[in-house]
């Protein structure tokens, strides 16, 4: 039986739905991330876990408990705050112990505790600090262990890196993970950053418009999107329109040029598709036989460190194929304006219509 | 000019070139010290040296400090730093209590906006015209003491009660008028200052809205709560207008004193007025130093 | 050190009333809502009340009203200090004005290793209160090299100083917040840049954008002083704190017509500044006890 369960879950505010229909069954110890832009519904859902706020419609349950309506103060949720939230007027050890505290755990056993999170999140002599001496990130780390302390049931984080820099966000979601893991707890993760959804988690809640686009592994999200925003939200990609010539052989063409994809799929022959394609599957150079190609004209080289991004723009106004190549030393770069063709194989694209989602992913799995 | 005064003014302004410049960046605050120092800084100085000098040969001493110690002007330092503490204990803690009742209380949401604008008002509610309007209210012949004699048989002013407003305790009802406000002006955005996320936490923790207030809120209150009661301290402690109105000088107030020491050298000891006049600077300062200081600490609080 | 940040820090009053438009946990249920009711509405019984025992005795003089026509019409005094009060207000702010507006600008643009001392000292005259101010005036004038209190043009100057300062804390924090509102450096580059002098900017750049924080300063520092008494009556200048004082002790019903009138103007301005800070999010101060 799932720990961590959602049912239905709706949640109107007045006229504006917020969220929609959201089911999620998360296992014991896993950790599930919400993933999607502001004001998706992704937060919102974490409060209603939480107890925050009350769902419109729909259960929450946890450990076979059902917890809707139950006051945030019961909950035995720990959650850890965008803006950290810790109280000012306590030192960090007060703030760690205070959920013990309120529990009316014995001061020796509380201390005891205190000592073992301050170990774990990896601040052994900050104990008497208080908040406004940490940095960003340490801070965050005493907020993680305040909501550790009592050892929760269920975590819950909401965007808790997006107020540090780079570097630190880097290292400390690295940490966060290896804690989770080592305590085994189950974990909902909000963040809009697909990056640290995609690195973290064991399985995405790709969220829109207070709907769920897709749940799926992270694996399963990069290259089996199931939707046109999906596979724009999550990593680099190109979305071409292509004009479909003959579907059930896979024939279409894009900006003119013609490209056979591997699989048939739906479409009225001149009706107007997306195609969906990773730079990471676009080469240089015409490729081996069989390959599809596109010929335009270089509009932009640029330099992302281990990779090399092009672009390439397939006639005047047409539309823009974004490629990777790996930042080689024998690389030989096209000039800028430089006609060239590129490749992708029969097997690369997705053909997506923006509207419907096409089949599920588990066939898509299969076919593969 | 160097190259050194350029890099001093480095942080957050804009490099003085030298020369020309720089001089004329201080010429345009130099007139501010100057009146400053003209208008306020010399002449207390004048009082505070006067305070150290023997009125009539004005050779130096404390003789005048040590004069303080006379019954009269001790019951006035008592009864001004009685009148002072209830008034701030009893406005700070009213007025705390309305900023949270129109801020967190339930109460519909325009009742903040009017007492806010109010109290926008009624701090600035001093002086003759206070003392005059409560005249009219609590005075012998005043609205209230009719009402309650008439229609409630409540003779305020009768041996029984014995009330009157020309004594300490109707100098604090007036008082109030202006503590009040203050404080709700001070409080309600030390209150709104309290970040939803704290409470949110606190219930995540565990903590009953009774225990946040405990553990939480209410401490981090504090700093702004006492301080601000001791500027409401040292805000009743200066006042003179509203005394003297009130009750010509009958109520032995340290203003009071200083201004009958102003008006006809009744110490027939200049020294004196002057160290009692920089005695009472010497109180103030320290109410506004200590307000100033835990204001810090609250500031510090409520912005992380 | 930075300065603390001081005053009666009003500064909250109107981004409270601005924030109230942000959603917060509507608090009270039961007895605790019945309890804040119950301390505003004797809040308000206690602030209203004397307003209201002043209107009614001003209108207890029959024929109806005759107390306000007494002053308006039959009453020199009213006029000629009400007016020297708002004369030496206008004069207060003006020069005031041309104290604190340079050094606000050339503090935070220029020297912002001077702010702690100009705080300082913008927080003195809450150390001083009036009546030591007015005391140490008259003993630093009555004699020696500017004997400033012998003549009635000098007492003239010395109560304008009196209220110049008291009026510091408030103009300084007014144009402050003012002068932090809006981005000054690029500003005066900008003005630079086309080849203005230091008075044309802070005439024409720098003073239109701080308009509605100096009007607010402004209007409170005119308030204070068409109020104040202290300083006035040992000054002894005809203005209108002495003469609702004087009125106070000889007539009954004319000073509650003449407190009226003056809490009239007095909420005027303050209305004024409260719906002119509406709109700019400046903030209102407070003056203290007098």
């Amino acid at each position: 039986m799932s720990y961590l369960e959602l049912a239905n879950v709706q949640k109107r505010f007045g006229e504006t739905i917020a969220v929609e229909s959201f089911n999620l069954a998360a296992e014991k110890g896993e950790f599930v991330s919400f993933l999607g832009p502001s004001g998706c519904g992704k937060t919102t859902t974490l409060r209603m876990i939480a107890g925050f706020e009350q769902p419109t419609m729909g259960t929450i349950t946890i450990n076979g408990e059902d917890v809707t309506y139950k006051a945030p103060n019961k909950r035995n949720v720990g959650m850890v705050f965008q803006s950290y939230a810790l109280f000012p007027n306590m030192t960090v050890a007060d703030n760690i112990g205070f959920g013990l505290k309120v529990r009316k755990r014995p001061k020796d056993q509380i201390r005891k505790r205190v000592a073992e999170l301050l170990e774990i999140v990896n601040l052994p002599d900050k104990g008497s600090r208080y908040p406004y001496q940490l940095s960003g990130g340490q801070q965050q780390r005493v907020a993680l262990a305040r909501a550790l302390a009592f050892e929760p049931q269920v975590l819950l984080l909401d965007e808790p890196l997006s107020a540090l820099d780079a570097k630190i966000r880097v290292a400390l979601r690295h940490e966060i993970r290896a804690i989770q893991r080592q305590l085994g707890i189950t974990t909902v993760y909000v963040t809009h950053d697909q990056e640290e959804a995609l690195s973290l988690s064991d399985r995405v809640v790709v969220m829109s418009e207070g709907r769920m686009e897709q749940v799926g592994t992270p694996f399963e999200i990069y290259n089996f999107p199931s939707t046109a925003f999906v596979a724009s939200f999550v990593g680099t990609l190109n979305l071409l329109p292509g004009v479909v010539a003959e579907a059930s052989t896979g024939g279409l063409t894009i900006s003119g040029q013609q490209v056979r994809i591997a699989r048939g799929f739906e479409g009225k022959a001149g009706g107007n598709v997306s195609v969906a394609l990773r730079p990471e599957m676009v080469s240089l150079g015409p490729g081996p036989d069989g390959s599809n190609r596109l010929t335009g004209k270089v509009s932009d080289v640029s330099f992302l460190g281990s990779i090399v991004r092009i672009r390439v723009s397939l006639g005047e106004s047409g539309p823009t194929v974004v490629l990777d190549e790996f930042n080689e030393p024998t690389l030989k770069l096209p000039q800028l304006g430089e006609t060239v063709t590129v490749s992708f194989p029969q097997d690369g694209p997705l053909v997506l219509d923006a509207k419907a989602p096409v089949e599920s992913v588990e066939e898509l799995i299969a076919e593969a | 000019m160097t190259v050194a005064p350029a890099a001093q003014n480095a942080r957050g302004a804009l490099p003085a070139r030298p020369g020309r410049r720089f001089s004329t960046a201080w010429l345009g605050v130099v007139p501010f010290f100057l009146f400053s120092a003209l208008f306020m800084v010399l002449p207390v100085g004048v009082l505070l040296a006067g305070s150290f000098e023997d009125p009539v040969s004005g050779a130096p001493t404390i003789q005048n400090y040590i004069d303080l110690s006379e019954p009269n002007i001790v019951e006035a330092y008592g009864t001004s730093i009685e009148i002072s503490l209830v008034t701030a204990v009893v406005g700070g803690f009213f007025g705390f209590l309305l900023a949270y009742a129109v801020i967190l209380g339930g109460l519909p949401r325009i009742f903040r906006t009017l007492l806010m604008t109010f109290s926008g008002v009624a701090s600035n509610f001093a002086g003759v015209p206070l003392a005059l309007a409560f005249t009219f209210t609590l005075g012998f012949q005043g609205l209230a003491t009719k009402f309650l004699a008439d229609n409630l048989g409540i003779d305020l002013y009768g041996k029984a009660i014995g009330f009157s407003l020309y004594t300490k305790l109707g100098l604090e009802i007036v008082y109030l008028y202006f503590q009040f406000p203050l404080m709700v002006l001070i409080m309600a955005p030390a209150i709104d200052g309290l970040k939803r996320e704290w409470r949110e936490a606190s219930e995540n923790l565990g903590a009953s809205p009774r225990e946040y207030w405990q553990h939480v809120a209410l401490p981090i209150l504090t700093p702004t709560l006492l301080g601000t009661m001791i500027l409401l301290f040292g805000n009743s402690f200066g006042a003179q207008a509203t005394a003297y109105q009130l009750t010509s000088g009958s109520i032995p107030l340290v203003t009071l004193l200083i201004s009958n020491q102003i008006s006809g050298d009744v110490f027939h000891n200049i020294g004196l007025g002057y160290a009692l006049a920089m005695g009472m600077v010497v109180v103030m300062a320290v109410a506004i130093g200590i307000y100033a200081r835990l204001q810090r600490t609250s500031e510090r609080w409520l912005r992380s | 050190m930075t300065g603390p940040s001081l005053g009666p820090r009003a500064p909250g009053a109107l981004e409270s009333i601005q924030s109230s438009a942000r959603p917060r946990p509507r608090g009270g249920v039961g007895a605790g809502r019945i309890g804040s009711w119950i301390i505003f509405l004797v809040g308000v019984i206690y602030f209203f009340l004397p307003l209201v025992a002043t209107l009614a005795f001003s209108l207890r003089l029959q024929p109806f009203g005759q107390a306000y026509r007494n002053v308006l019409n039959d009453d020199p005094a009213f006029a000629s200090s009400l007016i020297y009060s708002l004369f030496i207000g206008i004069v207060t702010i003006v020069i005031s004005t041309l104290l604190i507006v340079p050094t606000a600008y050339w503090v935070r643009l220029r020297l912002p290793r001077v702010r702690p001392y100009v705080e300082f000292v913008t927080l003195l005259p809450f150390v001083i209160p009036p009546v030591i101010l007015v005391f140490a005036l008259l003993r630093a004038y009555s004699g020696g090299p500017l004997p400033l209190t012998v003549t009635d043009q000098g007492l003239n100057v010395l109560v304008v100083a009196a209220y110049v300062i008291l009026s510091f804390p408030y103009m300084y924090r007014a144009i402050d917040s003012g002068l932090r509102a809006i981005d000054i450096r690029t500003l005066t580059e900008a003005a630079q840049s086309m080849g203005a002098g230091w008075g044309r900017i802070l005439w024409a750049v720098i003073l239109p954008n701080v308009r509605v924080a100096l009007i607010s300063g402004a209007f409170l520092t005119l308030a204070i002083v068409i109020g104040e008494y202290t300083i006035a009556s040992f000054l002894v200048r005809p203005a209108f704190g002495p003469y609702l004082s004087l009125l106070g002790h000889d007539r009954a019903f004319e000073p509650a017509a003449v407190s009226i009138i003056s809490f009239g103007l007095t909420w005027l301005a303050m209305g004024i500044i409260a719906l002119l800070g509406r709109s700019s999010r400046q903030s209102v101060q407070v003056a203290g006890a007098r």
